[in-house]
């Protein structure tokens, strides 16, 4: 029980990635509909840049600029987060973009209804 | 040693990128050219550095023959590395080659100059995963690729090609983003995204391989690369993909983009996490075994259920890659020689196939094995080329494909694991099968009444059952391009006489492995 407590006051940013990429990627496998499978997409995402934040935090640490004086927090995830988060707005704008042509197509943003349509095994 | 070559390879690609686009402003056709240009430019260069890790490992010292470039001049630890040694030359040269190939083969289909983008873009992104000396590097390189991909994709015609692009997309962003997770843990044990200072990390005392930690990064990474290369049973994206996109695109796709995600992980299997790595798990190693064998076994059955040819040579795709990662489980250097030229072999003979099919259908309107009867009478050259390149894909000697296998069978034999070795033996046999149904199609079938209708009346060009492009209007030597055909036939032939390279290979991978097998 005491773990749990302490997991959930001390460690409850890495809970949280969990829970998001989890949840996101049910979402992803579980939702029949286009745009709320994107969106479980983006949660996925999400989840993991919350872990890169996470692991780079430090209790006390300052912005790495040299005048601040340490302890520092590491600048190396953070520049990592900022490219992965530029690289998942590119592909959710394909995918969104995908999704209009097919409803424009076949007129409907279900999966299951797609599949019966193009007859996909 | 700083290599300018390498850093050259992935900038020509991405910078011709944007001319298509911009010169499309004025000339209608700018496109094809300039990608001409880049593939060539790039094969040149891919050529030269294959030559000097050549001539680099034919005197061996004491630092091989690995080629760096420091980005920006940031030494290792702190800038971006590029390095080519044995492996990621061959990879190199293979991407260059097949670019030029199926740009060349595509010339005739009037395409948007954004097209031509895309393809410089994927070339480039390409080169840039074969080359990264960085784990994080290495992820932006895959979803440029992955990116391109599912919009050349979604290039094809209809609502399908659109349906396939949205489905890889989930699937392979799901991979990307396993891949960067697994790079985070790695990060977080180690402190380093630089491959070579991560593996030095790794094996310092301390830490030890059999932590959780490093378990799990390694776990991401094989998920992340499993749902990439497509292997069973996370290959459900593929088929549809290369089903649905334009030939030119299928044949470019299977060739290089699922070759360089596992490159990528045999890279990082041994370059970072090392032999140590899989010896101090063993489970790790056993998984990595059973998972790749099970798609080997599976994705040869289901290949052999298709009926339409260009999903037979997708599902074929799942079992091939199944042999290449089974070589990483193995801890044998033998089977990773066997994985390194199966995977440049496979490149070219899917390629071929994937062109040969594209032939086909443009010029009869021929998409399933049915519909292939007699097509070997019509277009003997074309039908030559894909009977020699199904017989490689088998494994009938001489060709490339016998190569790659026996040297993984032989691989596992030595490991001590006769049941891949058997696994091997009978994915053969089922490769058979699917490929010696196509043959009996072109060879000894007869056409069926629609077809027999259009034999008798040879001049007409309009194909009954499918109403898609036929290309010629006049007689059937004309249906199928000359340029087009000659590429298929050289392709074809490559595999025959790259039966003859096994010493190449030999030579320019003997350093790289003699550092993975210290």
């Amino acid at each position: 029980m005491t773990d749990i407590v302490s997991l959930l006051t001390t460690r409850h940013a890495y809970v949280l990635f969990v829970l998001l990429s989890t949840i996101g990627l049910y979402i992803l496998m579980a939702d029949e509909n286009l745009v709320k499978k994107i969106i479980g997409l983006n949660m996925f995402q999400t989840g993991v840049f919350l872990f890169f934040v996470t692991s780079a935090y430090r209790v006390g640490g300052s912005a790495p600029v040299l005048e601040n004086g340490g302890p520092y927090v590491s600048p190396l995830p953070q520049v990592i987060v900022l490219t992965a988060i530029v690289v998942g707005i590119s592909l959710t704008a394909v995918g969104l973009a995908l999704t209009i042509r097919l409803y424009n197509e076949y007129g409907t943003l279900r999966v299951d209804a797609l599949r019966e349509v193009i007859g996909d095994e | 040693m700083s290599d300018v070559l390498l850093a050259l390879l992935i900038t020509v690609p991405l910078t011709a990128a944007v001319f298509p686009l911009l010169l499309g402003l004025r000339f209608e056709r700018a496109g094809w050219p300039i990608a001409l240009a880049g593939t060539l430019a790039t094969a040149v260069m891919a050529l030269l550095l294959a030559v000097d890790v050549y001539t680099a490992s034919l005197a061996p010292t004491t630092e091989g023959q690995r080629l760096v470039h420091e980005l920006a001049g940031y030494p290792a630890p702190y800038g971006i590395e590029l390095v080519g040694d044995g492996l990621s030359a061959l990879v190199a040269l293979l991407i260059s080659v097949v670019a030029v190939a199926v740009l060349v083969y595509d010339r005739s289909t009037q395409r948007p100059n954004a097209f031509y983008s895309g393809y410089l873009l994927l070339t480039g992104g390409l080169f840039g995963m074969a080359l990264t000396g960085d784990l994080f590097n290495l992820f932006v390189f895959l979803e440029i690729v992955g990116l391109v991909t599912y919009a050349l994709v979604a290039s094809g015609d209809g609502g399908e090609s659109a349906y396939g692009a949205l489905k890889y997309l989930f699937v392979g962003t799901v991979g990307a983003s396993f891949y960067l997770l697994g790079v985070g843990y790695v990060l977080v044990s180690t402190g380093t995204l630089n491959m070579l200072e991560a593996q030095s990390a790794l094996a310092a005392e301390g830490l030890g391989y059999t932590d959780p930690l490093v378990q799990a990064a390694f776990g991401f990474i094989l998920v992340g690369f499993m749902l990439k290369i497509a292997l069973f049973p996370l290959h459900t994206w593929q088929p549809d993909a290369y089903t649905h996109a334009p030939d030119t695109v299928s044949a470019f796709i299977s060739a290089l983009v699922s070759t360089t995600a596992a490159y990528a992980l045999i890279r990082i299997s041994f370059d970072v996490f090392t032999v140590d790595f899989f010896a101090a798990n063993p489970l790790i190693a056993e998984g990595v075994v059973l998972l790749a064998s099970v798609s080997i076994v599976v994705g040869s059955l289901l290949a052999a259920m298709q009926t339409e040819v260009k999903r037979v040579f997708a599902y074929s795709s799942v079992a091939q890659f199944g042999m290449i990662v089974v070589a990483i489980g193995l801890n044998s250097e033998t089977a990773l020689l066997g994985a390194v030229i199966h995977l440049i072999g496979h490149g070219i003979m899917k390629a071929t196939l994937f062109m040969g099919a594209g032939l086909f259908s443009d010029a009869y309107g021929a998409s399933t094995i049915s519909e292939y009867a007699g097509l070997a009478k019509r277009a003997p050259y074309t039908g030559g080329a894909m009977a020699v390149t199904g017989l490689a894909l088998v494994g009938i000697p001489p060709s490339i494909g016998i190569l790659g296998k026996v040297f993984i069978g032989l691989g596992a034999i030595e490991a001590g694991s006769w049941a891949v070795a058997v696994v091997i033996f009978v994915s053969t046999l089922l490769t058979l099968t699917y490929v010696a149904r196509l043959i009996e199609a072109m060879y000894f079938k007869t056409p069926t009444e629609v077809e027999l209708d259009e034999t008798a009346a040879t001049e007409s060009a309009e194909h009954a059952p499918v109403t898609e492009s036929t290309l010629a209007d006049g007689g059937r030597d004309t249906r199928i391009p000359r340029d087009r055909l000659a590429v298929v036939v050289v392709f074809a032939l490559s595999t025959v006489v790259l039966f003859a390279s096994f010493g190449l290979f030999e030579t320019m991978l003997e350093p790289v492995f003699g550092r993975f097998f210290q």
